[in-house]
């Protein structure tokens, strides 16, 4: 074990890409959905709640790539945390499962104001393939207040990590709202 | 000795074509189907119901078939009565059918939570209030016994699910699931649907399991129309199999390291399964390769980058991934977590027909990719790990050695990828079609992926049923739990990662 740290922390320069900036249209929702109170309080350290609402799994796996060496997004000072006690923004997927609803519903209760709700994926936007089945409420939107969206199926790390990086970018809200 | 060949072969053909895959039985021989798997003769692989039927695929050598009874009153023989398998499968039918096993063995829902504003949504479509059903567990009760709810909403990045612990100090004496809560009404979905939206949406059963889902329909859908997808498709749609199965090894092998709290396996399994999503993007332009597996064939061809960026990655995994293997045999913390907890008996994996490493990791040495096997596996050479303590280390070990054997092919597979087209047209259809309807068997990552699918006249799909490997993983978790401290219970439950999306459909 010793050698395998000692190898990763001195003869492999850190995988760790640069960070990339969020895309003006994002930052151009958030200023529009996000109020200026609210605003002022964005910019800081967040704690992130993962809520499946109903996704395929997808999504689930490029969050979870989120953590590794490539685009750790805790050097942003965002971190995924266990309970929605302890979280200021969820991050939900999947078309909300009409099985899921009331879980999403408290989970959003459960989750101390300020708060702000990200949609990943192209299911928690418009309920991508699953649009219309008796199985689903409707896109994340029709069940609490969202103040994000990223596209994509599943958005890629890089997506979600430009969306959230947004969150972290007041100053260009500011200027924005 | 052959019952399920013997059955095919009396049963009346099910179809215009006439082809022996599905026929169509009397509840006497029903009943035998029932009694041969409970008497551990071949495993059952699915049960499904249809407009007023119920169909039953089960797998006997290398036959596999599916026999279909008829139930003009509503009911039929119950299966999980004589084989406790089929008993989720039976309350789902209930659920979405309205067909009713007899007797019954379980009379709670399952997918279906009253929460859907309808019942029976693939049968009578019954309007109901949607304010949910009451749920009642099964509890071992006593003065030591204490019950923990889990979920929905779990702690970790996952899929939603109910767990409902009763636990006798730390021991857990009985764990119950109570799954359905990402269900996405997909079969109704595929109804109607052409072939092209159908395939996009078994490509999101389960998201890690994309490109296995994408090439069991496929197959399914080929066998109905009587097509032939491109040697150099075929190939492809097992290179991307590969990766797949690699990358989510690679990911899951590292989770679990990390539920035993030693995140230096997550970290550096994690960078690895980075490098292999990374390359997939290069060869095929999407990083879990979603909708490039198409019926007919593969929708995108190998980039031509593609070659080098799998070189490299081979060349990295062989360099890098025998360290990290060193690192968990040789770290006592860790073993001490992962070896004899979780056991699963070789009685219940065989009982169950417990597929892909859940199921070799407790001696049932079965892989679709072998038997009844398709292309191009039979021209591929590899070894099917199998290991007998059934406990969380013997799946890390089978998984380990999966990865080995997947690097091996893709080797193969750049080696022997012959030219040519990448897609036959689906408007050219085969007159030996299989009465337009098929079945496939194909090895995802976590077991083998059914597909059954009715092409109807005009193009569309009248009926597909998907069925996850999770279906059977699901309930041995329950019984491979028993016993363990509450605290294993994230271990075991990653060292199986069933699917919760794809066994909710």
């Amino acid at each position: 074990m010793r050698k395998l740290l000692f190898q990763s922390l001195l003869l492999q320069l850190p995988l760790t890409e640069r960070a990339p900036t969020p895309e003006e249209a994002q930052l151009a929702e958030l200023a529009q959905n996000v109020g200026s109170a609210a605003l002022s309080r964005l910019g800081r350290s967040l704690s992130i709640r993962e809520v499946d609402a109903g996704s395929c799994n997808g999504c689930e796996l490029e969050i979870h790539a989120l953590s590794n060496a490539f685009y750790d997004v805790e050097r942003f000072g965002l971190r995924f945390v266990a309970s929605p006690r302890h979280a200021d923004v969820l991050l939900v997927t999947g078309p909300v499962a009409k099985n899921m609803r009331e879980a999403l519903e408290r989970t959003y209760a459960a989750t101390p104001d300020p708060k702000w709700v990200v949609a990943a994926g192209d299911c928690a936007a418009n309920c991508g393939v699953f649009a219309g089945s008796y199985a689903c409420v409707g896109p994340v939107s029709s069940v609490i207040p969202v103040d994000l969206e990223i596209v994509g199926c599943p958005p890629s790390p890089t997506d979600l990590l430009k969306g959230l990086i947004a969150l972290l970018a007041p100053s260009s809200l500011r200027k924005l709202s | 000795m052959a019952w399920l060949k013997e059955t095919l072969r009396q049963g009346r053909p099910a179809n215009v074509a006439g082809a022996r895959s599905r026929v169509i039985v009397d509840e006497a021989p029903w009943i035998a189907a029932g009694e041969r798997l409970a008497a551990g003769e071949g495993s059952l692989l699915s049960l499904w119901g249809d407009t007023d039927t119920v169909n039953l695929a089960a797998l006997e050598d290398e036959s596999v078939g599916v026999l279909t009874l008829a139930c003009p009153t509503g009911r039929f023989p119950s299966i999980g009565r004589l084989h406790a398998p089929a008993i989720r499968l039976e309350r789902t039918i209930r659920d979405l059918c309205g067909l009713e096993p007899f007797p019954a063995t379980d009379t709670r829902g399952w997918l279906d939570h009253g929460r859907w504003g309808v019942r029976q949504p693939l049968g009578r479509r019954d309007p109901a209030t949607a304010t949910g059903d009451a749920y009642a567990f099964r509890l071992a009760e006593g003065p030591p016994m204490h019950q923990i709810p889990v979920g929905p909403v779990h702690a970790g990045i996952i899929e939603p699910g109910h767990f409902r612990f009763t636990a006798n100090g730390e021991t857990v004496v009985r764990l119950e699931e109570r799954l359905g809560y990402v269900h996405k009404g997909v079969d109704r979905l595929m109804a109607g649907a052409s072939i092209d939206e159908a395939a996009k949406l078994a490509g999101r059963l389960s998201g890690d399991s994309t490109v296995a889902y994408a090439i069991a329909f496929a197959q399914a859908v080929e066998a109905a129309l009587g097509l032939a997808p491109p040697p150099r498709a075929v190939w492809l749609r097992a290179l991307m199999a590969e990766l797949e199965r690699i990358a989510n090894h690679m990911g899951d092998i590292g989770a679990i390291c990390n539920d035993a709290s030693f995140s230096l396996m997550h970290a550096h399994c994690g960078i690895l399964r980075e490098e292999v999503l990374r390359a997939s993007q290069v060869c095929f332009g999407h990083r879990l390769m979603m909708d490039c597996v198409v019926p007919g064939g593969v929708a995108v061809d190998l980039a031509k980058r593609g070659r080098t960026a799998l070189r490299r990655l081979t060349t990295t995994i062989k360099r890098r991934f025998p360290e990290l293997v060193e690192l968990y045999d040789s770290t006592a913390s860790l073993q001490n977590r992962t070896v004899t907890t979780g056991r699963l008996s070789a009685e219940l994996a065989q009982q169950y027909g417990a597929g892909g490493f859940v199921g070799r990791a407790s001696g049932r040495a079965f892989d679709a990719r072998k038997l009844p096997g398709y292309p191009p596996y039979r021209e591929l050479r590899f070894d099917m790990a199998v290991r007998d303590e059934g406990d969380v280390d013997a799946r890390v070990w089978v998984r380990i050695a999966e990865v080995y054997q997947s690097v091996g092919l893709i080797e193969q597979i750049l080696e022997g990828l012959h030219g040519g087209g990448l897609s036959a047209s689906l408007s050219r259809q085969s007159a030996a079609a299989d009465g337009r309807e098929g079945l496939a068997l194909v090895e995802g990552f976590r077991g083998d992926v059914l597909a059954w699918v009715r092409v109807a006249p005009d193009g569309t799909v009248a009926r597909c049923h998907l069925r996850d490997p999770s279906w059977f993983q699901w309930p041995l978790l329950e019984a491979a739990i028993e016993g363990n401290i509450v605290a294993d219970f994230p271990l075991c439950n990653k060292s199986f990662n069933c699917s919760y999306s794809g066994h909710d459909l």
